[in-house]
């Protein structure tokens, strides 16, 4: 559909035959069954699926916070065996320190970075704190901020360190549907500019079409990745666009489809 | 300014109060002294100095130890947090002791290290680590572990990991477990201090105690008075600031 499947680019992120099980005293669940994914520089990828399909168990397999039981991850050609700032994520609900200031929350992964001043860190912080349009608020407390606000100063720390790939579980859950608008123009605008590699989980498919240049559907129990849907619409993207809401239906429709699917199977 | 007019006006009322129950007549003078006699004691008790020297023996004794509490307490607490081998053996441990009064170990102490400054130090060391174990434990298992997945995630991991996050996440908790064990200690010190006489130091309690053998009520009375103050202060001083900061911090605390 572009130019990039003449001359394919380089793998940044493989997913290949990842399984997981979890073990209760009671019972043993198969969480994810066989996922495999490919994810090339700087493309946006969107996995939607409805809660218990595995979303966040895969984006931690991925971050490396949860091993695979069968198969492997594979960034930039190296085999993900723990969590590493190269591939940052950006939680569910607000995962902000409420010990440290705004400034010092967007800090602490740059701290952490080898190679840079000081001097170089407080520049680069308060260039993401202007990003993300909130620079006069990088001495207030993390309880001052509305939810929205909390999200940006969540997306400027995931930022900041410039991890190669950005790994988004459900980061706008939360936040009433204005909010989330402008963060969908926030965040398309960012992606144009820094050109990252960003994995996005939601259970959203508007959100999914709007952001996504492909889109993965899962089904639950186990987790599976059902289809792939490339999306084509010019960007910026408007969510309340008809064009966008036409394939968000068909996207609606094929989970419908493989979740009685697997409702069936169950029973 | 409002609230220091209520704050002077209730404590002149107390004193108040007093001075009309010893003008009454009705208990004799030697057994309740008129606040002006208490008064006179502190002023000459701090003029000659025999105050001041009690209450930077206390102190020291105090300052020091509980620093040793938290410096075994803190690490001893996030421990017991990470493993539930520790839990069940250090953390019962912890519990069974912060439950025994900390006078308790006063006969031990002096068995072990005669009246010494180490038998004091000890005593309050046992009054602090037990409070500061737990709080600090059970605010390391309280913590969201979404916390502890960003840091991870942003190259944080092992001794910055815990002195970076665990430890200031737990921060609501460990100041109050720290002001218990403060309280535990300075209870446990005035215990041991009155109880026995330490050839190596006159601290606070050995004042009150003396106070009582004399019969001397204003000595009595002025030195709990003088206790008290330290306590306020040093509930200010050391306390006030962290709470502060939780409080600022975390958004709590507001109305």
């Amino acid at each position: 559909m572009s130019a990039d499947q003449d001359k394919p680019k380089p793998d940044k992120l493989l997913v290949e035959g990842v399984s997981k099980w979890f073990r209760t005293p009671r019972a043993t669940v198969q969480a994810l069954d066989d996922m495999n994914l490919r994810v090339t520089e700087g493309e946006f990828v969107c996995l939607v699926g409805p809660s218990g399909c595995g979303k966040t168990t895969l984006l931690d397999i991925m971050a490396g916070l949860t091993r695979p039981d069968e198969g492997r991850v594979v960034a930039d050609g190296q085999l993900v065996e723990g969590p590493g700032r190269h591939r940052l994520v950006m939680f569910q609900e607000s995962a902000l320190f409420p010990w440290l200031t705004v400034f010092g929350n967007v800090m602490f992964g740059l701290k952490r970075k080898p190679g840079l001043t000081n001097a170089e860190r407080r520049d680069i912080a308060d260039a993401h704190l202007r990003l993300v349009g909130l620079e006069k608020f990088k001495k207030s407390f993390v309880h001052e901020l509305s939810g929205g606000m909390k999200q940006r100063i969540a997306l400027a720390r995931s930022l900041a360190p410039d991890p190669q790939v950005l790994l988004m579980d459900e980061p706008f859950g939360a936040l009433d549907a204005i909010t989330r608008e402008h963060l969908y123009q926030d965040l398309q605008q960012i992606c144009r500019e820094r050109k990252k590699t960003i994995i996005f989980v939601t259970h959203n498919v508007r959100e999914a079409v709007c952001l996504g240049d492909r889109v993965f559907i899962l089904s639950p129990s186990p987790g599976r990745i059902r289809e792939e849907f490339r999306i084509s619409l010019p960007r910026p993207r408007d969510i309340n666009s008809p064009e966008l809401a036409v394939i968000a239906q068909r996207i609606t429709q094929a989970l419908k489809f493989y979740l009685v699917g697997s409702r069936d199977a169950a029973a | 300014m409002k609230r220091a007019v209520v704050v002077i006006v209730f404590f002149a009322a107390l004193v108040g109060i007093w001075q009309v129950a010893t003008m009454s007549g009705r208990w004799s003078p030697v057994l309740l002294p008129p606040p002006r006699a208490v008064g006179e004691y502190l002023w000459a008790a701090l003029s000659d100095g025999t105050l001041v020297d009690a209450a930077m023996v206390t102190l020291r004794r105090l300052l020091i130890g509980y620093a040793i509490g938290l410096a075994i307490g803190l690490p001893l607490g996030l421990a017991v947090s990470t493993s539930q081998y520790l839990e069940d053996t250090v953390g019962a441990l912890a519990l069974g002791l912060q439950t025994l009064p900390s006078v308790c170990w006063v006969p031990l102490a002096l068995l072990w290290f005669g009246q010494t400054e180490a038998a004091m130090l000890f005593v309050v060391v046992m009054g602090t680590v037990w409070s500061v174990v737990l709080a600090t434990s059970a605010g390391a298992r309280t913590i969201p572990p979404i916390y502890a997945r960003a840091a991870r995630t942003m190259g944080s991991q092992g001794f910055d990991k815990w002195t970076r996050v665990i430890l200031p996440a737990s921060l609501p908790f460990v100041v109050s477990g720290m002001k218990q064990g403060w309280a535990f200690a300075w209870r446990s010190l005035m215990a041991a201090e009155i109880f026995v006489t330490i050839l190596t130091g006159f601290g606070l309690g050995h004042l009150l105690q003396y106070g009582r053998e004399l019969s001397a009520m204003d000595q009595v009375i002025g030195v709990m008075v003088a206790i008290v103050l330290i306590g306020l202060v040093a509930d200010k001083l050391l306390f006030s600031p962290w709470e502060r900061f939780v409080h600022r911090r975390w958004g709590t605390g507001l109305i």
